[in-house]
């Protein structure tokens, strides 16, 4: 598989490790990417809030440009992704504004472009399967929110690769790297955009909306394929946390950067040091709760085929003695001795991985249910597996109790 | 916000003016019936005079001039929200864009907006790419906000977000024919 390439002037500068982990998640995932060359700037939002027809003109030069080469054109950046997109649509549909084009660039133009994004490549033209057979590194216990942002699923009729309320495509190439995508409302909520530069009155609150709505939704990091969400998200948290007195703490990745890390890339290769908001000691973490998922799932899994063992050997025994006793009672006895460490394993992975359905299923009441959510520690997991495993009433119980405990502690702290 | 609006009839000019907009937006402001789709979902309509829907009400009712003069067409993040969720199928985005458009011809946009475009665009022109320090710099000089985001500027360097120098395509003669032409042929006819 090779595309067209137009990186897009920030990856030069302030999306630089976007650029390298772009070329390490192509030479991954093996396809190629050849630069278009000699591309231009495509004016971007100054461009289309100026004039129109030079607004499509400067992609329109690229496109003229990607079209001779017969490749499909990926362009990483949401915005140049946008513009180009924006353009080919006017070039198929509307005759008389080509024309208009075709004068300005003094060239013809076929209109057999194709531009696409990085999301549409992994999800739709590589595949999940074909990711997550790379991945050496899974991320497991990772808590995303995949943020799409605007341009990349608006407007419908020029994007059109995922759905434009709850895209899935990001979220998708998540969970095949091992992480956890959890639900969130602002996946395709504006981060502001160019407004957080010139009005920081309007910006600011915008961005705020869509960090906060990431951290209460239970995300301990943000994933973006869009160099200016990253700036926004990235560079000025920092500004945002002392602006609405409020810590966040939310590192943000490219979604090439963890898809490089996740199949072995050390993350140095792919700058994670130069974010903003520290993003490696995140992943250390990850690095960490990952393994430990592993030795417990592989304790789980041995412990159950011994008990399995000993049950055959049992049943065998117990045969030989001849049948004396209902085997019947024997099993329903020793269903309330001991839970089934199958059941507390399967309960734990599921309250680790999806913490808020798992908490909606203890509590009814949806903001109790977050709190719960937002305690669930190793400790109260293991706590809540056990009853779960054994009485479901039980689990109600002291998952309530965890609820009034932890509400009660703020309380306590607001005083 | 001044909610009183003095209807009177547009005169031909206004017509004239908000039809030239329709056809530029691709869209058509009488397709709309105010149901408000496009305001409940707009990210940024707590900071504007007049929200989305009564944007298109102005035009709606001939008063071209006054939408042109809202300060909300300068704070439309160009999310696309609204034209994405409107039932009536009317591009709000792209009316919101051609508006603005319109009142930078007529001198009205958004000076620090405008500024920006201006600085952005120059180098596009001159260079054929745009060159994130020297932009900004160059924002902030023309502005009089020499400080902002200097708490940025530093860290970008020592990451090695900044370039030194602006990149150059080697076609800055064909970039400078393009901005040329595209004036020319985009005047109104």
């Amino acid at each position: 598989m090779k595309f067209s390439y137009y990186p897009g002037c920030s990856l030069d500068g302030s999306g630089i490790e976007y650029g390298m982990s772009m070329e390490r998640t192509a030479r991954i995932l093996g396809f190629e990417l050849e630069e278009l060359e000699d591309w231009n700037c495509c004016g971007a939002t100054s461009g289309h809030n100026t004039d129109q027809l030079l607004s499509l003109a400067l992609p329109a030069r690229n496109l003229a440009i990607a079209e001779k080469t017969g490749m499909s054109m990926m362009t990483p950046c949401a915005a140049c992704y946008s513009r180009h997109r924006h353009a080919e649509h006017v070039i198929q549909h509307d005759p008389e504004m080509k024309k208009k084009i075709e004068q300005v660039l003094e060239t013809e133009l076929q209109g057999t472009s194709e531009t696409v994004s990085i999301l549409d490549i992994l999800a739709n033209k590589i595949g999940t399967e074909a990711i997550a057979a790379k991945v050496t590194n899974p991320l497991t216990t990772m808590k995303a929110a995949c943020y799409y942002g605007c341009l990349l699923v608006r407007p419908v009729e020029h994007t059109g690769f995922d759905d434009a309320e709850d895209p899935q495509t990001m979220d998708k190439v998540m969970k095949a790297l091992g992480a956890d995508a959890i639900e969130w409302s602002h996946k395709t909520e504006c981060c502001g955009a160019a407004m957080v530069t010139s009005r920081p009155d309007v910006g600011n609150p915008m961005l705020y909306r869509v960090l906060k709505d990431a951290k209460e939704s239970g995300a301990e990091c943000i994933v973006t394929a869009c160099p200016l969400c990253m700036l926004n998200l990235d560079m000025r948290q920092a500004k945002i946390e002392k602006q609405f007195k409020e810590k966040l703490d939310l590192p943000v990745y490219y979604v090439t950067e963890l898809l490089a890390i996740a199949c072995g890339d050390d993350p140095k290769t792919v700058g994670i040091e130069k974010h903003f908001v520290e993003a490696g000691k995140y992943l250390q973490i990850v690095k960490v709760r990952a393994a430990e998922a592993k030795a417990a799932a592989e304790k789980a899994a041995a412990e159950a085929a011994a008990k399995a063992k000993e049950k055959a050997a049992a049943a065998k025994d117990k045969a030989a003695a001849g049948k004396t006793k209902a085997p019947e009672k024997a099993k329903s006895e020793g269903d309330i001795a001991e839970p089934d460490p199958k059941k507390v394993e399967a309960f734990k992975t599921a309250l680790t991985k999806n913490p808020a359905k798992m908490a909606a299923k203890l509590v009814a009441d949806e903001a109790q249910a977050g709190i719960l959510v937002s305690i669930l520690d190793e400790k109260r997991i293991g706590k809540l597996a056990d009853l779960m495993a054994t009485d479901m009433e039980l689990a109600k119980t002291a998952a309530a109790a965890f609820v009034t405990e932890e509400l009660k502690r703020q309380g306590e702290c607001q005083d | 916000m001044d909610m009183a609006i003095k209807l009177s009839p547009a005169t031909e000019e206004q017509k004239k003016l908000l039809a030239k907009v329709e056809k530029e937006a691709g869209t058509s402001v009488n397709l709309c019936y105010q149901c408000g789709k496009c305001t409940a979902g707009c990210p940024a309509a707590f900071a504007m005079d007049y929200p989305p829907r009564q944007v298109i009400r102005l035009l709606q009712l001939g008063l071209i001039d006054q939408a042109l003069q809202a300060e909300s067409i300068w704070i439309c993040a160009s999310c696309e929200t609204c034209s994405a969720r409107c039932p009536r199928g009317v591009d709000i985005a792209s009316l919101m864009d051609t508006m603005r458009r319109q009142a930078l011809k007529q001198g009205k946009a958004d000076k620090r907006v405008a500024a920006f475009n201006k600085a952005f665009l120059s180098n596009v022109k001159n260079f054929g790419k745009t060159f994130e320090a020297g932009l900004l710099l160059r924002y902030n000089l023309t502005t009089g906000q020499l400080f902002k985001d200097m708490e940025l500027g530093l860290p970008m360097m020592i990451r090695g977000k900044v370039g030194v120098l602006p990149e150059r395509i080697k076609a800055r003669e064909e970039m400078k024919k393009i901005f040329e032409r595209a004036e020319k042929l985009g005047g109104d006819e």
